[in-house]
């Protein structure tokens, strides 16, 4: 590549950020009826906010086929329908969690290494601690070098009870244990964090569905909800992902963490479009409390805005 | 990691091979669908936006229309761009005049810089340095055990002021210790960050103030998407970074995050992680990767980690009985842990050119587990039984099948997968009497 390409790139992206704010106030500016530009400026809006180019070209051509219906379509009435659009694919108003018909609820919490698993897993325990619920956490994730102390620092920040064994041994026992502890103590909810692993290991994903094969056999229903923790600055790998972990343990929602970047997520529409599992959380911060349940409108507004 | 990448455009210029002659629209087709490749691929809207530009200026500019095999050069183009997209030469570290060298990483929560400090460090033990290790990320539950206790697994020191000191003052304490001890690198671990946190910003700046480092080495992961320019732009404008790691390389992401880094920030990409193992830490090497994206294969990565794990000895050893056809199931068995000591299979298959782009090697899953059963299989045998299989009867098939857990059938199948491997090699041996690096390539089973 030439030099001047190079440079042309680098002062261009610089901007990328400034010029996403407001790109779509700018695109429609002066104009009154969708055209060709307008549709291609649109659709790297939505690109660049990681929603894939499936998703997005979808998006566009509804907007497309409203305006060729004849549908007056100007900037305002173009950012709503992007925003019902995605709406529509995330679902109004997500189905609630699963509870246990009776002994402890337990949630399994999956995903690719590095996503903050073992943070929400503490978050979630701290949420569920607050409103009066009994946690027990299962520190499944014994291979990461010190995964098991850092969960035990989530545990005294909750109130919530670690049951744990030696690093290196059966995840499943972990599980087995916690739900087993559990269920004497009369607890409400077991969380159990396991290990990060890429979806591409098919070793590590047959482990994981011992994990949750063994927690069938402890508890009816269990584990009643299966979490995909997804990192928000994750790109079109996340669709993989969803897709490798949905065959091997099903999913049942998905928590997308780390939005409080610049990273808007906007894979979790492709998530939803593509095997209709709902986001249940976000994270939004670094803090105890700073997981939320997930708003679909909300989440809309903020990924296509004109700010 | 790129293999889908290269599927697509191989698809793309598949189409292009089959013509004789381009026209303008051609191309213009044929790069529509590398645009939608390289978006699907994560990489940057403005980057592949301005990468599919130049390829087309230079496609039609140049006298591609016009030869004799235009899609073999648009085809040259794009695997040019490409290496020139993702920094042309591979980088290394700077080592300072003076040691200790200073390397701080930095990187976003998550993106894997615990594991890369230590995976760092046992690369640069083996390249002959003394490294140490630094923890200063001190907000992460447990980040420093987690240092430590990868220290330990690879026996290098790791120094920490615990989780109530200032980072600056662990930096500033590792590069004295460093000095005193004799060691000649300090690698520091970071806390990981959201990259618009000012606060945490401020503290890396602090830091970088304190203790200058020689290197600062932005960890990214693979997988990231749209927002990787975002992160790479930041850290570039405040750290000043000098190299950026690329990490999670052996998922099946695109790594379109490996073009968009390297297009934004100007800074090279010098290493990529592609395993979990402490030692799946290997320099970037552009060229390499624009042919393995291009489906060319990747051939001299084979050839070094060949070079790491075999000894020239016992190569010849093996070449010598192999000559003779003295080869055993002992040589069998020894062989088939060295290919595994080169990576998993299925990374060493997608390095072969041609092996990439199969069709069927999509579908072909390499199952280490069926690696392992030879294995237990060829040590339930007797020293004798594998020196001379043709001993082996019924009954001994048997006994062999019990002790390793399989069948009969299995047992059965090897022997005969073994028997046809050393007929193969001995008329591989009457051909070819030279030693290049292929003589030393082992067989697979």
């Amino acid at each position: 590549m030439s030099p001047s390409l190079f440079s042309a790139i680098r002062a261009g992206l610089a901007k990328t950020r400034d010029a996403l704010v407001g790109k779509i106030e700018q695109v429609f500016t002066g104009k009154a009826q969708v055209d060709e530009d307008m549709l291609e400026e649109l659709e790297a809006v939505l690109i660049q906010a990681d929603l894939g180019i499936k998703a997005t070209q979808s998006i566009i051509a509804t907007l497309r086929e409203q305006s060729e219906r004849g549908k007056p379509v100007d900037s305002s009435t173009a950012i709503s329908l992007i925003q019902e659009e995605i709406v529509r694919i995330l679902g109004e108003k997500p189905p609630t969690m699963a509870r246990a018909e009776s002994g402890p609820t337990v949630i399994m919490m999956v995903g690719v290494n590095g996503t903050g698993k073992t943070t929400s897993t503490g978050k979630i325990a701290s949420m569920l601690c607050a409103s009066g619920k009994s946690v027990v956490l299962a520190a499944a994730d014994t291979f990461r070098a010190a995964a098991i102390e850092q969960l035990e620092v989530w545990g005294r920040r909750s109130g919530a009870t670690v049951i744990k064994h030696q690093e290196s041994s059966d995840p499943a026992a972990v599980a087995f244990d916690a739900f087993e502890a559990g269920r004497a103590r009369g607890i409400d909810y077991v969380i159990v964090d396991t290990a990060g692993r890429l979806h591409t290991k098919s070793n590590l994903m047959e482990e994981l569905k011992k994990v949750k094969r063994v927690l069938g056999r402890a508890g009816t229903g269990a584990p009643h909800e299966t979490l995909l923790v997804v990192d928000a600055t994750t790109g079109q790998n996340a669709i993989a992902q969803a897709r490798v972990f949905n065959e091997a343990v099903g999913l049942t929602g998905v928590v997308l963490t780390k939005l409080d970047g610049t990273a808007r997520g906007g894979i979790v529409v492709a998530i939803c479009s593509e095997f209709g599992v709902p986001v249940r959380y976000v994270g939004v911060g670094e803090g105890v409390d700073d997981l939320r349940p997930f708003d679909p409108r909300e989440f809309a507004a903020s990924l296509v805005s004109a700010r | 990691m790129f293999e889908n990448l290269s599927a697509k455009l191989q698809d793309v210029f598949k189409n292009l091979r089959n013509r004789g002659r381009l026209t303008e629209k051609d191309v213009d087709l044929a790069l529509k669908e590398v645009r939608m490749a390289l978006l699907e691929a994560d990489v940057n809207f403005k980057v592949t936006k301005d990468f599919v530009a130049s390829v087309k200026a230079r496609a039609i500019g140049s006298a591609v229309l016009e030869s004799l095999t235009p899609a073999q050069q648009v085809i040259k183009i794009v695997f040019e761009e490409l290496t020139a997209l993702m920094g042309g030469q591979s980088a290394k570290i700077a080592f300072a005049n003076k040691p200790p060298t200073l390397v701080m990483l930095v990187g976003l929560q998550g993106s894997g810089k615990t594991t890369t400090c230590a995976k760092l460090a046992s690369l640069l033990r083996k390249q002959g340095k003394r490294p140490m290790m630094a923890a200063a990320d001190v907000y992460r539950p447990a980040a420093i055990k987690q240092l430590q206790v990868l220290g330990s697994q690879l026996n290098i020191e790791v120094f920490t002021l615990g989780d109530k000191a200032d980072p600056a003052d662990i930096a500033a304490g590792a590069v004295e210790r460093a000095r005193s001890f004799g060691y000649d690198t300090v690698l520091l671990d970071t806390a990981g960050r959201l990259h618009i946190d000012e606060e945490m910003m401020v503290e890396l700046e602090r830091i970088r103030a304190r203790v200058s480092p020689h290197e600062v080495l932005l960890v990214v992961d693979a997988m990231t998407g749209q927002d990787a320019v975002n992160v790479a732009t930041t850290f570039n404008e405040r750290m000043g970074i000098d190299g950026v790691v690329l990490t999670k390389l052996d998922g099946d992401a695109r790594g379109g995050a490996a073009l968009s880094v390297r297009a934004v920030t100007g800074k090279p990409i010098k290493f990529v992680a592609t395993g979990e193992k402490l030692d799946a830490l290997e320099p970037f090497h552009p060229d390499r990767m624009s042919s393995r994206i291009l489906g060319m294969g990747d051939v001299l990565t084979i050839i070094e980690r060949a070079q790491e794990v075999f000894d020239e000895e016992q190569a010849r050893q093996v070449q010598e009985k192999i000559r003779k056809q003295e080869l055993t199931l002992d040589d069998f068995l020894k062989q088939m842990q060295d290919v595994r000591k080169m990576g998993p299979l299925d990374q060493i298959l997608g390095m072969i050119p041609g092996l990439g782009r199969s069709k069927a090697l999509k579908d072909l899953k390499v199952d280490e587990k069926d690696i392992g059963k030879v294995e237990a299989i060829i040590r339930s045998m007797t020293p004798g039984e594998r020196r001379n299989p043709s001993i082996i009867d019924g009954s001994r098939k048997r006994r062999i099948a019990v002790g390793s857990g399989t069948k009969v059938q299995d047992v059965n199948a090897l022997l005969k997968q073994f028997e046809q491997t050393r007929k193969m090699l001995k008329q591989l041996g009457e051909v070819s009497k030279h030693k290049g690096p292929l003589g030393k390539m082992p067989f697979m089973p």
